[in-house]
This record gives structure tokens, C-alpha cells and sequence, in this order.
């Protein structure tokens, strides 16, 4: 014990990465390098970290290149061009003991210029946890820390995806716009975090916080909740609710969502920009230990928070009478209009509702990541695996689907690489359909 | 007097160019292959762009990895966008349509992803892109490369002109195709199927097999646009196959009406002209500084083509389901 807390403190002090001098570079040729170095247990000296995966992305979140540090350390990416990179370290493959000291400056960004070698900060300290053996193979420290990270990735998709499943259940309608409403609420908390009640009225700019000089996240937070609901209220009260009325059919209908998320998404580009950024407050956190995982205290309080969400949404699907007319209509919809429920109402709570739970997990996924234009659809994507392996239409279903792919999803990083973690869900969405087409908890007669 | 600034006879000319060019022989290829899917057989595809990328690919490959002769290199790619049909089709032809929109939207996702991820990088050369495989193709070009061929204003270089050929003559004889299986017994089953597909089966008809063959013949279709793609751009590139493709490709069918054989071309020469227009004209208005480069940048004229896209696709789907030409009637929207 003793012995641990003199190492911590020793590599603390002494492991910022040493920058690669820039070199001579190539003509036209973009590239970002840096060193990673940690500090050796054994011998006490600073060395490079080989084979560490690191991973580069482009604006769109696109992946450019992923590579592994040399035996110095070192690593260099070739761009295709100017432009603004993230950098991401895979944190799993550093050295035994060693984790990133701002986890949050994981991804980094990088902004390169025409010709420009780029370099970028990478620095280290020692995480050294309990568990782990000292092979290079699969640890136990691995494991429990890809879970806690994908249990915290699967409750932010539950949370999107029990909207999208209570709309397909009450309505029968896919909502394909359903990302856009997950990007609606962290740019609106974007937008209230950064310019406060100002960035919607002009007006109050020189007025102090939060009207005008921006105001905390957790405030912005609420009112991106409020705004995802009024984007849910509004798609049924002012597209569905009358396609409904008029007897659009259902394929229609869902054309339009497709058509609404490509207004929306590019209306997004437009406003946002193609550059992911973080949120203004909780960026730079570095991580606590909690028994063998490291975890930073605002994914701690996100993931908690999903956790709480989530049971109040159980417990009001369950106990209200809202909620179990949520689910009479979702049930069979003639038989629940005919014992006296106003479907209509029920239809236009739970798009509320959706819009609410979707605007929230934007929020999450924001502080979780970066905020992003185009995360809603990559995000969506997710969100359906996590719904049809629940059973489409189920909100419980949606909650447990969603869950097992976030935990599959990242789990599966020490199989298959990084970039391609996604694919997994994906291909896991359609193995289901063979297997078990109505999902874990769906019925039969659902599936049609 | 702001307007006199505009140059139209350099936008007209655009418009015209791109209303016959490649880009609109290529869209036009893909919507047929759509039209075979959700036209005739009721399927809902809104990953056609995973077939595409199939296609080009197949092709691509073809040659950089087994050089195959370029005719074998065709049959490769659709080779490559039968079996995604095939991948595809297996697990949600028995299901409900909603559960194919699901599956193909991610689908089509999944070829991209994998197809510029380093993991596969000896095989696709990641998002570099295939580029090497042209040379065969163009020993076959009759035109002379240096010389420039059109009609008046409208005039493309000889390599480019060898594409925008291929490619009509492609779409042509895939709209022959279809206007001949569509009224052969086996399109009829297809019709029947899209309208009732209990009364199909009633009748003995194995409508998991008829959807599954319009699967692959509207994917193959599919493929060969990204092959004429690939061939009139020289390259494959991945991020060419991104998701809002396919619903371009969506709103050129039902611009000139779903169900009608001749369609998808009427509508990619419409689409393909009318984007250009309101692109060439927004980029000059900019340029000029009409509209002030607070409100728009240049780099963002390029985004007013998703707006265009996403707005008429939802109004026309409401108030004008039946495109331009289509009838009520051959409007299969709700058909399983």
C-alpha cells in the first residue's frame, strides 16, 4: 500500500509526454504524431509505451487512420488533408498500471494546416488497480472497465431508445427522426450552456448569467429536456397527429420522419458547424477509482441519473394512469380505445414524453463524448439494435436491448477494433431477426 | 440590377449538363432498382446505397484483387449486390416491412464502415478508396479521351462521355427489363403480393421466394449504378456510399411516381436539374454578396441540397404521394 501511494505520486509528477520535435515535413503532407511515455515501475524511468491503439477521426467522426505507438512510444498518422482530427487513445492498451491522466482530453482535438505535422499532448499516470494480471492477455481490469463503460453507453441508449420503442408501440410508426431529436436536446444544452437564455433572444445579451453570459450545464440540461419535448409534442401535434387524422399510411408516414431528419440534421450542420465540441463545464475531469474501474464523477452522476430516469419511467409505465394507458394502447389499440382511453392523448404524451427521455440522452451523450451535428444518427442506429433485441414495441424490452449493446459494444473492443465496435451492434441486430425476430421480450404476434 | 450580376447562361448550361450527365444516369439507375423494391414488390429499402457500394466494389475488386477481364468485373459486382439481397433478405422477408427499413438502413452502414476501416485496409485500401481499376475499362472507350463531344452549350471530354453513354444505355435497358418482367406473370405475382400478400399466398404463391428474387434483381440494378459510378468517376470511394444517398435516391422515384416504369429516369433529370439550379444560383448570390456571408457561407450552399431533399420528400409524400406522373392507383404505400 505504501509502496503504491510513493508510485502515484512519483509518476504523477513526472509523466507529461515529451513532444516529438517537429520534423522536416513532406511536401502536402498532413500528419499528427505524438509520444506517449510512462513512468516503468520496475526501473523508475520514463519510457516509451508501445502498441498502444491509437485512433484518429475526422470532422464527421470518421475514422482516418488507427495505428499503435512503435517501441519509442511514438506514433504518426498520415492525414488526407487540412482540417480538424480527433485523436483517441485507447486507454485499455496502455501498459499495465498506467491510464490517461485527462481522460477528457481523450479524444483530443487537433486543428492541422495545409503541409502541418500536428502534435498532440498525451500525458500519463499511474491507474494502478487491484485486479489484472500481469499477462498481456485479457485482464480483469479490461473487462470491468469496458463494462462499467458500456452499462453507462447502454443506459444512454435505453433512455432514447424507450421513446422510439413507445412511439412504434402506440402508433406502429418507426420514427427515423428520432436522432434528431437526441441532437436537438445536446445542442440546444450546447447552445443555453454556452450563451445562455441569449442565444435564443438576442436581447438579454447583456444581461448577467444565465440570461446572457451562459449558464451551468445542469440548467441548461433541464431546458434541453423541456425542448426535447416540445419537438415531440410538436411532431405529433402538427405532422403526425394530422397524417393520422388525414389516414396516411404508416410508410408515409415514416418517408416523413426520413424526410424530417434531413432537414433537421443538415439544419443542424448548418447552425452547429461540422466540428465536434465539448460542453463548457465537466470537460477536464479526471477520473476516481471505485474498487478496480476508473471512472470520471460526471459519467459517475450521468450513468446514476439514466439509472434513476429510467426506474421513474418504469415505475410510472407500471403504477400511473397515464402509463398503463400507455401501455393498454400499446397493447391493442381498438380494445383500449373502446374501454374509454383518449388514444389521441395517450399518442401525444408518449411523443412528448420521447422527446423528453431523447433530449436528455442527447445531454448525456454530449458530456459522454462530444457534441456533434451528426451524432442523432449515428446514435439511431444503436438505438434500433438496442430496440429490436429488446422487442420492438416493448418499453422493457427497449431497456434491457439497449443495455446488452452498450455493454456488447464495448466489450467487444478487445476483440475487434475500435473503429469497428459499431458493426458489431449492427451485425448483432441482424443475427436476431434470425434467431429470435421478436426480440427478448417482444410476442410473437408482434412481429406479423 | 442585383440580379443582372448573375451569370444564367453559365447556370442554364450547368443545369442542362448535370440533368443529362453521369451524376443523373446514376440516380436514375439506383431509382430503378428502388422502383423494383418498393414500386413493384411493396419492400421498403432505405439502404439502396449499400447495394451501390456493393456493386462498385464487386467491380473494383474484381480487378484490383483477381484482375479479372473488365466483363467479369460487371458480373462481380453483381455477384457482390445479389448476396447482400441475399444477406438482407434471409432474416426480414418474413417480417413485417418496417423490420427491412431497420435492417437495410443499418446494413448499408455496416459496407461503408467496413469498407474504410483499416481492419479491411489490404483488401478496400480504406477510405483511400479503390482507384486502380480503370485502365481495362478504358482500352474499351471508343471516344477520343483529349476531344471534347456535345451539342451546343451542353459538351463532355471524351472519358466522361464514355460513362454518361454506358450509363444511359444502362438505365435504358434496365427500364426494358422491368417494363418486360412487369408484365410477365412473374411481375404480376409481385403486384399481387405488394397488394395482398395473404391473398398471394392463398393462391399457392411463395411470397418469400417472389420478394427475395425482387430483392436481388432491384439490388442488382442497384449495383450497377454504383458501377457506372465507379467507371465515370474512376474511383470507389466509401464515403461517396454515406446514408442520405439512399433517400435522393428515394425522392427521384417518387418525384416521377412510384410504380411507373419510366420514373425514376424522368425523375433524376429533374432532380439532377433542379438541384443544380438552386445550387449554381445560391453559390452566385453569395458570391455577389446578395445574400451576406452572415447568413451563408459558401461552404454552405452545398447543404441547401439536404433541405431541398428532406423537405420535398415529406410534402410530396403527403400531398402529392403519386410523384409527377404516377397515378393513385399504382401507389403501393401501405402495401406489407
Amino acid at each position: 500500500m505504501r509502496r503504491r501511494v510513493l508510485h502515484m505520486a512519483l509518476v504523477t509528477v513526472a509523466s507529461m509526454a515529451i513532444l516529438l520535435p517537429a520534423t522536416a515535413t513532406a511536401q502536402g503532407g498532413e500528419s499528427v504524431t505524438s509520444t506517449i511515455l510512462y513512468d516503468d515501475a520496475e526501473s523508475g524511468e520514463r519510457i516509451g509505451a508501445p502498441g498502444v491503439l491509437v485512433t484518429v477521426t475526422d470532422e464527421n467522426g470518421e475514422i482516418v487512420s488507427e495505428t499503435e505507438t512503435d517501441d519509442a512510444g511514438v506514433f504518426l498518422v498520415e492525414l488526407p488533408g487540412p482540417g480538424i482530427y480527433s485523436v483517441t487513445i485507447d486507454p485499455a492498451t496502455l501498459p499495465e498500471g498506467v491510464v490517461l491522466r485527462n481522460p477528457d482530453r481523450n479524444p483530443a482535438v487537433v486543428t492541422v494546416e495545409a503541409g502541418q505535422q500536428a502534435r498532440t499532448i498525451v500525458a500519463t499516470g499511474s491507474g494502478e488497480g487491484g485486479g489484472g494480471g500481469g499477462e498481456s492477455g485479457i485482464t480483469l481490469r479490461q473487462v470491468s472497465q469496458l463494462t462499467v463503460e458500456g452499462l453507462k453507453l447502454g443506459l444512454f441508449i435505453a433512455m432514447m431508445a424507450i421513446g422510439l420503442s413507445l412511439i412504434f408501440g402506440t402508433t406502429g410508426l418507426v420514427n427515423f427522426a428520432h436522432g434528431e431529436m437526441i441532437g436537438w436536446g445536446m445542442l440546444i444544452a450546447y447552445l443555453f450552456n454556452f450563451y445562455g437564455l441569449a442565444g435564443a433572444f438576442g436581447f438579454l445579451q447583456s444581461w448577467p448569467a444565465p440570461f446572457g453570459e451562459g449558464m451551468n450545464l445542469i440548467l441548461a440540461a433541464l431546458l434541453a429536456i423541456l425542448g426535447g419535448a416540445a419537438m415531440g409534442w410538436s411532431f405529433d401535434r402538427f405532422v403526425f397527429g394530422p397524417l393520422r387524422k388525414r389516414g396516411a399510411g404508416l410508410i408515409s408516414q415514416m418517408v416523413v420522419t426520413i424526410g424530417i431528419s434531413l432537414v433537421l440534421r443538415y439544419f443542424y450542420l448548418f447552425g452547429f458547424g461540422g466540428t465536434p465540441r465539448f460542453f463548457k463545464d465537466f470537460t477536464a475531469q479526471s477520473a476516481i477509482k471505485l474498487g478496480i474501474v476508473d471512472i470520471t464523477p460526471k459519467d459517475l452522476v450521468t450513468g446514476f441519473l439514466s439509472i434513476i430516469v429510467l426506474v421513474g419511467v418504469g415505475l410510472f409505465l407500471i403504477y400511473a394512469r397515464m402509463g398503463k394507458a400507455m401501455r393498454a394502447v400499446a397493447d391493442n389499440r381498438d380494445l383500449a380505445e373502446s374501454s374509454g382511453i383518449d388514444v389521441q392523448r395517450v399518442i401525444r404524451f408518449v411523443w412528448t414524453l420521447g422527446g423528453a427521455l431523447a433530449g436528455l440522452g442527447g445531454v448525456f451523450l454530449g458530456l459522454a463524448e462530444q457534441v456533434s451535428w451528426n451524432i442523432g444518427f449515428r446514435t439511431l442506429l444503436l438505438v434500433f439494435a438496442g430496440v429490436i433485441l429488446g422487442g420492438l414495441g416493448t418499453a422493457f424490452g427497449a431497456l434491457v436491448g439497449s443495455v446488452i449493446v452498450g455493454i456488447g459494444i464495448q466489450v467487444s473492443t478487445l476483440f475487434v477494433p475500435t473503429e469497428l465496435k459499431n458493426v458489431g451492434a449492427l451485425v448483432v441486430l441482424i443475427l436476431v431477426l434470425i434467431v429470435r425476430p421478436q426480440g427478448i421480450l417482444g410476442t410473437k404476434e408482434r412481429v406479423g | 440590377m442585383i440580379l443582372a450580376a448573375i451569370d444564367w447562361g453559365f447556370i442554364f448550361d450547368q443545369t442542362i449538363t448535370q440533368a443529362i450527365g453521369l451524376n443523373a444516369a446514376v440516380y436514375a439507375i439506383a431509382a430503378i432498382g428502388l422502383n423494383v423494391h418498393f414500386g413493384y414488390a411493396g419492400l421498403l429499402n432505405f439502404g439502396q446505397v449499400g447495394f451501390v457500394a456493393m456493386g462498385a466494389y464487386g467491380m473494383g475488386l474484381s480487378i484490383t484483387l483477381w484482375n479479372l477481364h473488365p466483363l467479369l468485373a460487371v458480373v462481380g459486382g453483381m455477384v457482390f449486390a445479389a448476396f447482400f439481397a441475399l444477406f438482407l433478405g434471409v432474416p426480414t422477408l418474413r417480417l413485417r416491412a418496417d423490420y427491412l427499413a431497420i435492417v437495410t438502413i443499418a446494413a448499408a452502414e455496416i459496407v461503408r464502415l467496413l469498407a474504410r476501416s483499416t481492419a479491411m485496409r489490404d483488401i478496400t485500401r480504406g477510405a483511400e478508396g479503390l482507384n486502380e481499376f480503370i485502365g481495362p475499362f478504358r482500352e474499351y472507350n471508343p471516344f477520343n479521351p483529349s476531344l471534347v463531344y456535345g451539342i451546343g452549350v451542353i459538351d463532355f471530354r471524351g472519358t466522361e462521355f464514355f460513362a454518361i453513354v454506358i450509363g444511359w444505355v444502362v438505365a435504358f435497358l434496365a427500364v426494358l427489363v422491368v417494363w418486360l418482367l412487369m408484365r410477365s406473370p412473374w411481375g404480376r405475382v409481385v403486384k399481387a403480393i405488394r397488394e395482398d400478400e395473404d391473398a398471394a399466398l392463398a393462391l399457392g404463391k411463395n411470397a418469400y421466394y417472389y420478394k427475395m428474387q425482387a430483392l436481388i434483381l432491384g439490388g442488382v440494378i442497384g449495383g450497377f449504378a454504383g458501377m457506372v459510378d465507379a467507371i465515370g468517376k474512376a474511383t470507389v470511394q466509401p464515403d461517396f456510399f454515406v446514408a442520405p444517398l439512399t433517400f435522393f435516391f428515394w425522392l427521384v422515384l417518387i418525384l416521377g411516381g412510384v410504380g411507373k416504369v419510366w420514373s425514376p429516369i424522368a425523375g433524376a433529370v429533374i432532380y439532377w436539374g433542379l438541384i443544380t439550379f438552386v445550387q449554381n444560383l445560391g453559390r452566385q448570390l453569395v458570391d455577389e454578396g446578395v445574400v451576406p456571408t452572415s447568413v451563408m457561407d459558401p461552404s454552405q450552399v452545398d447543404q441547401i441540397r439536404f433541405w431541398i431533399v428532406g423537405a420535398a420528400l415529406a410534402l410530396l409524400m403527403v400531398f402529392r404521394p403519386q410523384g409527377i406522373f404516377g397515378s393513385k392507383e399504382e401507389m403501393a404505400l401501405d402495401a406489407r
